[in-house]
């Protein structure tokens, strides 16, 4: 009983991290209506902004201002060069854009950094080793602090959202712009302050996201590849969901675990890999819009 | 009639091309406070594109835009909806995911000035200016007589009362000029009769100033006090509704040349 509760926290754990991915898309999507192919290049993006702060000496919390500061920037700079000249065009058009971003950001990061694979050490980032935490091994369970740190972190960005977009004009506003941009206009909201703040709160989930997986898997090209574990998370949850974000990458991250180790050695091992996928695509056939996902009805 | 007071809108010699089509040649009016000013015309004939211009989509190619007396030709939408202009849209652009109340709402953005912890958290500043604009709103919401489906989701009421809500949005500004693009648009008689009730009692009882378009003539002739009439991008006629019903030029318009 201890393994099963240890590997469902082990994978609730995971989940979270994948949810704090999530939420990124989530967060451009719902503001713009469009799916932000290049989140994964942000993350990277940032991570190695911050890993290469690092190394030049700065403080941890120094090197995590100048890395927010820089996404911002770069947040204002996606807006006024690729989507400025896009507004009120289709989706789409949008999600094109977003492609050719991510291969420029991908470039461009390992351009003025470099392509080497960079290591952040636990300890001296985030403050804590990773190694399980004493209180829960005196229950008998193995649990990693790093983990536990990582859903604390995650878990306060989801509150702070939620209660932005849920109860704060700005956060209504977004919500308004992702429905209708003319009819946002009209009442007075200024589309392209809106979405200067989404990408730079995109931006910053990045950030967050790029340190506490770069910690995990070291800060390298391949960082950009989290991205699509967060598919099958926002496919569950529902793309324009915050809530669904978080409780998609819960199901995703128990469900990988739990299925490796009890279903793995039935069909040979390594589902970890391919049942998120699996998963997501069963649940498009029952409900496409995702857990908690705007459904839109059609009238004919 | 208020021809005599100092005219809220004035548009001067406005023209705007799209590619080889000349929308809008030279197009001058003006809406004076709290009357109910109609635009009509032929399908075709710029009535939207003049609204677009008003609201700020478009920028006009030549001639300017004076709002109480200030120019104002090249602005945002935003700004113009801050200088107090509110619109609805022929084709409706409600917030269809949102719950009317939220839609209504929104109309009072501008008004909302609290901050991200206040606002979240619900305390201070945000939580009084939250009671503030929802009584604001809730009188909107009466007013128009939509209190019954203050809770749904704007795109899945009925047209009809779409309809209504977008006025409920655009009423809930507090708007100096509300704009209507067609505000009776695919109504049955039942609900053309509401919003032009609506309209009038906008105008009388709460002093809005209203420029419309409109192309039911029965409510545009029983509402409103002046009609301009554009007809191919050229403004043909100006006056009060039984001036124009008279008029030989926008009788061509509408109905070719009388052959007898």
């Amino acid at each position: 009983m201890t393994f099963f509760i240890e590997v469902t926290i082990s994978g609730l754990l995971a989940g979270i991290m994948y949810s704090l991915v999530a939420l990124g898309f989530v967060m451009i999507f719902k503001a713009s209506g469009v799916f932000n192919f290049a989140q994964g290049a942000m993350v990277l993006f940032a991570a190695l902004t911050f890993v290469r702060f690092l190394e030049m000496g700065m403080w941890v919390w120094a090197a995590f201002v100048v890395t927010l500061v820089a996404m911002i920037v770069l947040a204002t700079a996606i807006e006024w060069i690729v989507l400025r000249p896009l507004v009120a065009r289709p989706p789409i058009i949008l999600f094109m854009a977003t492609i050719g971003l991510s291969f420029f950001l991908e470039g461009f990061g390992q351009g003025i950094w470099d392509n080497q694979v960079h290591g952040l050490d636990c300890e001296s980032v985030l403050g804590i080793p990773d190694i399980p935490a004493g209180w829960l091994m005196e229950k008998g369970l193995m649990i990693s602090q790093f983990d536990l740190l990582a859903a604390a972190v995650a878990a306060v960005s989801v509150v702070l959202l939620v209660l932005f977009f849920q109860k704060t004009r700005t956060g209504r506003a977004l919500r308004a712009v992702s429905d209708d941009h003319e009819a946002s206009l009209s009442v007075g909201i200024p589309l392209r302050w809106i979405w200067g703040i989404t990408w730079a709160i995109a931006g910053l989930i990045a950030l967050v996201a790029g340190i506490l997986w770069g910690t995990r898997l070291g800060v390298q090209y391949s960082l950009s590849m989290v991205v699509l574990k967060a598919l099958p998370v926002i496919i569950l949850g529902g793309f324009d969901s915050i809530p669904g974000a978080i409780i998609g990458g819960l199901i995703i991250g128990s469900a990988e675990k739990l299925g490796e180790v009890y279903l793995g050695d039935y069909v040979g091992g390594g589902i970890e890999n391919f049942l998120p996928y699996l998963l997501a695509m069963v649940f498009l056939w029952f409900r496409p819009y995702g857990l908690f996902g705007r459904e839109i009805i059609e009238r004919v | 009639m208020n021809q005599k007071k100092e005219p809220l809108l004035q548009m001067e010699d406005i023209s705007i091309s799209f590619g080889g089509l000349k929308a809008l040649n030279e197009v001058s009016l003006e809406v004076y406070p709290e009357e109910i000013m109609a635009i009509i015309g032929p399908n075709g004939a710029g009535k939207t594109t003049l609204l677009n211009i008003i609201n700020g989509f478009y920028k006009p190619d030549e001639g300017r835009i004076l709002f109480e007396g200030k120019d104002r030709t090249r602005m945002h939408p935003d700004h113009v909806a801050a200088l107090g202009i509110a619109r609805t849209f022929q084709n409706i652009a409600l917030f269809r995911g949102m719950s009317v109340l939220d839609n209504i709402m929104m109309g009072r953005h501008l008004h909302m000035n609290a901050g991200f912890f206040s606002q979240g958290f619900f305390w201070g500043l945000g939580q009084k200016e939250e009671i503030k604009h929802r009584e604001a709103v809730e009188w909107v919401i009466d007013w128009l007589e939509i209190e019954n489906i203050r809770k749904s989701p704007a795109g899945m009421l009925p047209y009809g009362l779409q309809k209504r809500v977008e006025l409920g949005r655009a009423l809930a500004a507090e708007p100096k000029l509300l704009l209507l693009d067609e505000p009776t648009a695919g109504m049955n008689l039942e609900e053309k009769e509401d919003i032009a009730r609506f309209i009038l009692d906008a105008n009388e009882e709460l002093d809005y100033t209203i420029a419309l378009i409109e192309h039911d003539m029965g409510v545009v002739m029983d509402i409103c006090d002046r009609i301009v009439v554009l007809d191919f991008g050229n403004k043909i006629a100006e006056g009060p509704p039984d001036e124009i019903k008279a008029n030989p030029k926008v009788i061509k318009a509408y109905l070719g040349e009388a052959e007898d």
